[in-house]
């Protein structure tokens, strides 16, 4: 694996990713912070501007498995992951997305996935804030599903209720229960309480239905 | 011809200017208000008064681009003193908005060389310097 940008997302993720026991190198451009990580993480991390071929050569990106880009400049992210899927036919890539209005020139480019910590954040908060009554887990946007999970109402249709008898709308599935700090896969005969968190998989649109069922006063949050 | 020309540094200011001369239609869009006054260098009137278009902005703010008019532009220039902001606006501007030709310019000659097999049109100062003190050491 090769990670452009050894900032605080860089340098954490190459760390443990190195814990996970892969092969990783990591890539800056600035003197000073090379040093500075090169101190902890010594040979993983080479100095270089990960946007110039020779650099990116060095680290061995022709047999790299994963480029991830992570520099603070989305340009620079764009052009280190198309050089790296389309020059050096690496099989998948990763891009950090610093502004979010960028997004649509990492998509015009084809340059996914591309993470926006902006979005991520969001979505944090949305699973903090009560207000908000479900949380956006997962996009499949491939195979055009969603996971969210969202907390079920004292006054829910479906708290007391058995799995099999929630007025689940067709296309989707509830497909795990956390309760007490653990979670387990449902059986239709599952009773479901008040309080429990529930993850459903859904086709796209069938939002508002479900939250109905285990969330009618919830916000929606799109 | 309706020229853009994104980054008036020397090159694209020059560039600008001559192009502004021969009777094309020119808008320059570049990040600094002082490459607006730099354009106006030598004229006798402002920029805008001379004919030319000129918006305050970054390449990569979509909103930028379509005020300085990509969408009806015969050809983009991309002259800032950036390789990758050059060679990212360059994509944008052939394959969304399509523009017929994009010149793009390129100093490191690795990319240079890889983005204009790719289908850019890219120019690389650098290149042409190495060959011309290459000529001129071997001339003497």
């Amino acid at each position: 694996m090769i990670i452009a940008g050894a900032g605080k997302v860089g340098w954490s993720l190459t760390r443990e990713l190195i814990d996970k026991g892969h092969e990783v190198t990591l890539l800056e451009g600035r003197r000073s912070r090379y040093l500075q990580v090169e101190q902890e993480l010594e040979h993983r991390i080479q100095y270089g501007d990960a946007t110039e071929l020779w650099v990116l050569e060095r680290a061995g990106i022709a047999r790299a498995d994963l480029t991830i880009a992570v520099t603070g400049d989305d340009e620079d992210n764009i052009l280190i992951c198309q050089m790296a899927r389309d020059k050096y036919l690496c099989e998948r890539i990763v891009a950090r997305v610093n502004n979010p209005r960028n997004l649509q020139h990492f998509k015009l480019l084809g340059i996914e996935p591309a993470v926006s910590a902006t979005d991520l954040i969001l979505r944090l908060i949305e699973h903090e804030v009560p207000d908000y009554g479900l949380v956006h887990l997962l996009d499949l946007a491939g195979d055009r599903l969603e996971i969210i999970e969202m907390t079920v109402a004292e006054n829910a249709p479906a708290a007391g209720s058995q799995v099999g008898d929630v007025q689940m709308p067709e296309g989707s599935l509830i497909i795990s229960i956390l309760r007490e700090g653990g979670g387990f896969v449902p059986k239709p005969s599952t009773q479901i309480n008040a309080g429990d968190d529930v993850l459903v998989v859904l086709d796209p649109g069938l939002m508002d239905a479900i939250t109905l069922q285990f969330d009618p006063n919830a916000k929606r949050n799109g | 011809m309706f020229v853009i020309i994104v980054g008036a540094g020397r090159v694209g200011a020059t560039i600008a200017k001559r192009m502004l001369a021969e009777g094309h239609q020119v808008s320059v869009i570049d990040e600094d208000p002082l490459s607006l006054e730099k354009l106006e260098i030598g004229l006798s009137e402002s920029w805008e008064d001379a004919g030319g278009r000129f918006t305050l902005g970054t390449a990569l703010e979509v909103e930028a681009l379509l005020a300085g008019g990509i969408e009806s532009a015969d050809v983009l220039c991309c002259t800032t003193n950036g390789d990758n902001t050059n060679l990212v606006v360059a994509q944008i501007a052939q394959k969304r908005f399509n523009v017929a030709k994009v010149i793009v310019r390129v100093l490191d000659p690795g990319r240079a060389e890889w983005y204009g097999r790719q289908g850019l049109h890219t120019i690389c100062p650098t290149q042409h310097a190495i060959e011309m003190i290459e000529e001129a050491v071997l001339a003497l």
